[in-house]
C-alpha cells in the first residue's frame, strides 16, 4: 500500500508536467523486479513434484516428456526470438520517433504491398516450422499399439481406480489423498502445509509400474470429467464418462522412482486434492508386487481368512476380489500396507467391511464406510 | 446510479430536444449516449463485482493451505469470476463503447432501432440480478466453471435453471445489441462514407456483431440441452442414458471460441484508432487491417477443436485444429506488423489513451505468443488446464481487452463529457494497472509449466512463492482500479473544458471530432458530407 500510495502522489504533483510524458514511478517497477528476482532464486530449491526447476517445463523421463520439453523450447526460443525482433523495432520506434525529441511525422506512410506480403508469407512459414515437428509427434503420442501392460484408470469424486489387465490382471484398487495431507488441508486445520511431506502430492496406494516398459491406459470416469496427468511422463488425458480415452508411456530404464501429479479437469469441490502418484520399479521389482498382491487378495477372498459367511459369495471371490470393498478395509488403506504382505492380516480381512454390505456394492462405486474410514 | 445526475448536468440543456428528466430518462432511454453510458457504468460495476472475486481467488491461494474459504466456494467464485467478467464487463462496455461511438462515427443522429437497444440493456441488469441472486441460494451459485461441463454442473441445485435463464438473456441481449449495430452500420452511414471509408473501431464492430448473431444461439441451445437435462430427464449429455459429455464441449466451444474474439476483435477497432492519432500519421495497412479482422473472425469458427485436445480426438482432428489455430497467428501478426509500422517515423506523444494503447500492444503479443504454444498439440497436452492457461487468456483480457476498452475511455471521455480528466491521474493508473498486471499474470506462466493445475484452492508447498507474488500482483491491481473510478467520476463532474478536437496536439480523425465537446443530445440531425 505504501509504494502505492508513494507513486500516487509522485503522479499527482506532475499533474501539469504533460509534457514530462513517461510519469514513471519508478518505485513499483524495483518493488516489482525485486519480487522477481528473490522469487526465481527462492523457487529453485526444492521441487518435490516433478522434474521441473520451478518455471519450466519438466523434461521428464519418458521419451514423450522429453520430445515434448524439446518442442516447447523450440517454440518458446522461435518466440522468443520474433519477440527481441518486434518488441525491439517498438521500442526504437518509442525511443525515436517521439514528439518531445522533435520527430516529424511522415504521413505519406500508409501502404506497402511488397513489405505486407513478406510479413505474412514469413509467419506461414515459421508455423510450417512448428508444425512439422509437433505433428510428428502427435503421431507418436497417439500409437499405443504393442503395449505391454494395460491398465483401466476409472476417475472418481474424489479418487482413482486403478484396474489391472495382462499379466497383473485382477489387481484392483483406489488411489486417495493421504490422511496427513487431507487433515492438514481442512479450513482451519492449523497445520502448516509445509510440515507435510509432499503436501496434497501423495496417497495411500500409489499406482505401480514396471520401468522400460510400455504402459498404455485406458481412462473413463464413474461420474464427472476428471483428467489424470503426471508432468514427468508428459501424460494427461481426460477421464470421461461414457468414452474410454487411452494414453501411453515408458519410463526409462534406471529412472525408477516415485512421480506424481493431480487431477487436471475441474471436477467438482474436492477437485484440487485427487493427487496422482506413480511407484515406477524395475520389471523385476515389478513382477515381485504383483504376485505379493495375488496372493494377497486370494489370502482376502478366501473363505477361510475372511471368515465371514458373505466373503464366500462370487462377488468377494472373483478375480477382481470384490474389491472396492478390500479397497476400503482399513488396513489396506493404510500406506504402511502397500505392497507388503502384511495387507491381509487376518484381522483385517475379518473387519465388517469386506464381507458386509460393502461386498455387495461391488459394482464400482465405493462404499460409503470407505469414504468415512478415510 | 450515483453518476445520473453528474451525467445529467454535463449534458445541459443547450439543445433542441434535451434528455427528459429523472428517472425516465434512463428507464425510458432511447438515446444512443444514454444508452452508452448506462452499458458503461453497468460494466464498470460488474468490473469491480468481478474483480472483488477475482481478490477472494487470489486472497485464498496467498498462500498454501485453506484460509478463507471452503474449496466448494472457491470453485463459485473461479465461475462466477469468468461469468460476470465476459457476460458482464467486456461484452457490454464494447456495446456500451459501440453506441457511444458508431453514430458519432458513421455520422449518424442515433441507432437505427433504438426501443430495441433499450430493451436490450434494461435485459442485463435483470440478467445478473438472476445469477449474481444464485450465491445466496441452497447450493451456491454455479461452481463447475464458466464453460458449464456436463455432469458436473448437472450436479448443481437451483443454480442450474437460474445460470441458465440468466444466459439466455444476456444472449438475447447481445444479439438485439448486434442487430442494431449492423443495421446502423449499413444503413445510417453518412453519404459518401463507403465501407472502406468507415473508421476502424466500426469496422471491427461489424465483424463482431456478425459474429455475435453466429454464436449466441450455439450458446442458448446448449445450455437449454442441459436445462432438459436436468429437469426432463432428456440424456443429451448424459453417458447412461445414451449422451456424449464431449458433444456439450464441441458445442459449447463452437460458440466459445468466435467469443474469444468478440471480445478482441472491437479492441483491436480501438487501438487502430488510437495509435495513429498519438502518431499524428495514418494508420498502415488500413485495408489490409480490415481483411485481417474479417479473417481472423472467419478462422474463429474452425478452431474450437483446440479446447480440447486432452478430452479425447481423432488424430486427424489434432492436426486440423492445430494447424487452423496456428493460421490465426498470421493476420493476428499482420495486425501488430501494421500498428509497429503506424509508430515508425511517427511522432509519438504519451497521452493515457496512447499509454494504455502500448501497453495494448507489448502485452497482447506476449498473450499472443502464449497462444501459438498452446496451439502445439503435443506440448498443450502439457500446458492444458493449467495456469499457464490461465496466464494465457488473461494475457490477452487483462491487457489486451480490458486496456483496450480502457484506452477508449480516456481516448473519448472529454468528447462524452466535455471536461479533460486529470492526467496525473490517469497516467498513475496506467502505471499501476500495466506493473501490477504483470506482476499478476507472468507468473502464473511459471506455475502452469511447473505442473499447477487450474481451478484448484489449494496447492503443493512448491508453488507457494510465485503465488504470493501473483496475488500481491492481484491486490495491487485491484486497488489501482479505483483510481480508473476515481478519474471518471471527477471527469464527469467538471474539469477544464475539452475542445471539439479534444487532442489539439495529436491528429484524430473521425467524423466525431467535427463535433463539440459534449458531442450534442443528438449527433448528426444533418447528415455530414464525406469526401
Amino acid at each position: 500500500m505504501r509504494v502505492i500510495k508513494a507513486s500516487v502522489d509522485h503522479c499527482a504533483s506532475r499533474r501539469r508536467g504533460i509534457d514530462r510524458q513517461w510519469g514513471f514511478p519508478p518505485a513499483v517497477a524495483l518493488f516489482a523486479a525485486a519480487l522477481a528476482a528473490f522469487c526465481l532464486i527462492e523457487t529453485a530449491a526444492a521441487n518435490p513434484l516433478n522434474t521441473s526447476n520451478g518455471y519450466n517445463l519438466p523434461i521428464g523421463v519418458t521419451a514423450l516428456s522429453q520430445s515434448m520439453y524439446a518442442l516447447h523450447m523450440e517454440v518458446f526460443w522461435i518466440c522468443v526470438g520474433i519477440a527481441v525482433v518486434v518488441f525491439g523495432v517498438m521500442i526504437y520506434s518509442l525511443v525515436k520517433f517521439r514528439r518531445s525529441v522533435g520527430a516529424i511525422p511522415d504521413t505519406t506512410m500508409v501502404h506497402s504491398t511488397k513489405v505486407e506480403i513478406v510479413w505474412t508469407i514469413v509467419p506461414v512459414i515459421i508455423l510450417v516450422v512448428m508444425a512439422v515437428p509437433a505433428a510428428d509427434l502427435i503421431l507418436k503420442q497417439e500409437d499405443t499399439r504393442n503395449s505391454e501392460l494395460s491398465i483401466r484408470v476409472t476417475g472418481y469424486q474424489w479418487k482413482w481406480q486403478y484396474q489391472y489387465m495382462d499379466a497383473a490382471d485382477g489387481i484392483d484398487f483406489f488411489s486417495t489423498l493421504k490422511q496427513d495431507s487431507n487433515f492438514a488441508r481442512q479450513l482451519g486445520s492449523g497445520t502448516d502445509p509445509k510440515t507435510i511431506p509432499n503436501y496434497l502430492l501423495d496417497v495411500d496406494k500409489p499406482l505401480v509400474i514396471p520401468s522400460g516398459t510400455k504402459v498404455r491406459l485406458l481412462l473413463t470416469s464413474m461420474d464427472v470429467i476428471h483428467a489424470w496427468w503426471v508432468p514427468d511422463f508428459g501424460a494427461k488425458r481426460s477421464a470421461v464418462p461414457g468414452f474410454v480415452n487411452e494414453l501411453w508411456f515408458k519410463v526409462d530404464a534406471g529412472k525408477e522412482g516415485i512421480y506424481r501429479g493431480q487431477c487436471a479437469a475441474l471436477c467438482g469441490r474436492d477437485h484440487g486434492f485427487m493427487p496422482v502418484v506413480v511407484d515406477v520399479r524395475t520389471p523385476d521389482a515389478f513382477k515381485k508386487w504383483v504376485e505379493e498382491q495375488k496372493a494377497a487378495a486370494k489370502q482376502a477372498s478366501s473363505p477361510a481368512a475372511a471368515g465371514s459367511p458373505a466373503a464366500g459369495s462370487p462377488a468377494a471371490g472373483s478375480p477382481v476380489t470384490g474389491s472396492p470393498a478390500a479397497a476400503g478395509s482399513p488396513a489396506l488403506a493404510s500406506p504402511a500396507a502397500a505392497g507388503s504382505p502384511a495387507l491381509a492380516s487376518p484381522a483385517a480381512a475379518r473387519s465388517p467391511a469386506v464381507g458386509s454390505p460393502a461386498a455387495a456394492t461391488a459394482s464400482g462405486t465405493p462404499p460409503p464406510s470407505a469414504q468415512v474410514l478415510r | 446510479m450515483a453518476q445520473d445526475h453528474a451525467v445529467d448536468s454535463a449534458h445541459h440543456d443547450d439543445h433542441d430536444h434535451g434528455p427528459a428528466r429523472g428517472i425516465g430518462r434512463w428507464l425510458f432511454a432511447t438515446n444512443h449516449k444514454d444508452i452508452g453510458t448506462m452499458y458503461l457504468v453497468f460494466s464498470l460495476i460488474m468490473f469491480f463485482i468481478g474483480g472483488a472475486m477475482a481478490m477472494v481467488i487470489r486472497a485464498e491461494l496467498f498462500k498454501p493451505g485453506l484460509q478463507l474459504v471452503q474449496p466448494e466456494f472457491f470453485n463459485q467464485m473461479t465461475t462466477m469470476h469468468a461469468l460476470v467478467m465476459i457476460f458482464g464487463a467486456v461484452m457490454p462496455s464494447f456495446v456500451g463503447l459501440a453506441n457511444w461511438m458508431i453514430p458519432l462515427q458513421v455520422g449518424a443522429p442515433d441507432m437505427a432501432l433504438p426501443r430495441m437497444n433499450n430493451f436490450s440493456f434494461w435485459i442485463l441488469p435483470f440478467a445478473f440480478t438472476i445469477l449474481l441472486s444464485s450465491l445466496f441460494v441452497p447450493g451456491g451459485a454455479p461452481a463447475g466453471g464458466w464453460t458449464m461441463y456436463p455432469p458436473l454442473f448437472l450436479q448443481g441445485g437451483n443454480y442450474v435453471a437460474m445460470a441458465i435463464f440468466a444466459v439466455h438473456l444476456m444472449g438475447a441481449s447481445s444479439i438485439m445489441g448486434s442487430i442494431n449495430v449492423i443495421v446502423t452500420i449499413m444503413n445510417m452511414r453518412a453519404p459518401g462514407m463507403n465501407l472502406l471509408k468507415m473508421p476502424l473501431f466500426c469496422w471491427s464492430w461489424l465483424i463482431t456483431a456478425y459474429l455475435l448473431i453466429a454464436v449466441m444461439p450455439v450458446l442458448a441451445g446448449a445450455v437449454t440441452m442441459l436445462l432438459t437435462d436436468h429437469y426432463f430427464g432428456t440424456s443429451f449429455f448424459n453417458a447412461a442414458g445414451g449422451g456424449d459429455p464431449v458433444m456439450f464441449e464441441h458445442v459449447f466451444w463452437f460458440f466459445g471460441h468466435p467469443e474469444v474474439y468478440i471480445m478482441i476483435l472491437p479492441a483491436f477497432g480501438i487501438i487502430s484508432e488510437i495509435l495513429p492519432t498519438f502518431a499524428r500519421k495514418p494508420l498502415f495497412g488500413a485495408t489490409s487491417m480490415i481483411y485481417a479482422i474479417a479473417s481472423i473472425a472467419f478462422l474463429s469458427f474452425i478452431v474450437w477443436g483446440h479446447h480440447m485436445f486432452v478430452d479425447g480426438m481423432p488424430l486427424a482432428a489434432q492436426v486440423f485444429f492445430m494447424m487452423s489455430t496456428m493460421l490465426i497467428a498470421v493476420p493476428t501478426g499482420v495486425k501488430v506488423f501494421n500498428w509497429t509500422a503506424t509508430l515508425w517515423r511517427g511522432s509519438l506523444s504519451f497521452e493515457p489513451p496512447m499509454l494504455f494503447a502500448l501497453s495494448f500492444l507489448f502485452l497482447f503479443t506476449i498473450g499472443g505468443f502464449s497462444g501459438v504454444m498452446l496451439a502445439i498439440v503435443p506440448v498443450d497436452f502439457q500446458y492444458n488446464q493449467t495456469y499457464f492457461v490461465v496466464a494465457h487468456f488473461h494475457y490477452v483480457l487483462v491487457p489486451g481487452a480490458v486496456f483496450a476498452i480502457m484506452a477508449a475511455v480516456y481516448y473519448w471521455l472529454p468528447k462524452w463529457t466535455g471536461n479533460m480528466y486529470s492526467m496525473g491521474l490517469a497516467k498513475a493508473h496506467f502505471w499501476l494497472s500495466t506493473i501490477f498486471v504483470n506482476v499478476l499474470f507472468f507468473p502464473q506462466h511459471f506455475l502452469g509449466l511447473a505442473g499447477m493445475p487450474r481451478r484448484i484452492p489449494d496447492y503443493a508447498v512448491q508453488f507457494s512463492d510465485w503465488n504470493m507474488v501473483s496475488s500481491i500482483g492481484a491486490f495491487g491491481f485491484g486497488l489501482s482500479q479505483i483510481l480508473f473510478a476515481v478519474v471518471i467520476i471527477q471527469c464527469v463532474r467538471g474539469g477544464k473544458k475539452a475542445s471539439a478536437e479534444v487532442w489539439d496536439g495529436a491528429t484524430p480523425t473521425g467524423l466525431e471530432w467535427t463535433l463539440p465537446s459534449p458531442a450534442p443530445y443528438h449527433s448528426f440531425t444533418i447528415a455530414p458530407e464525406v469526401k
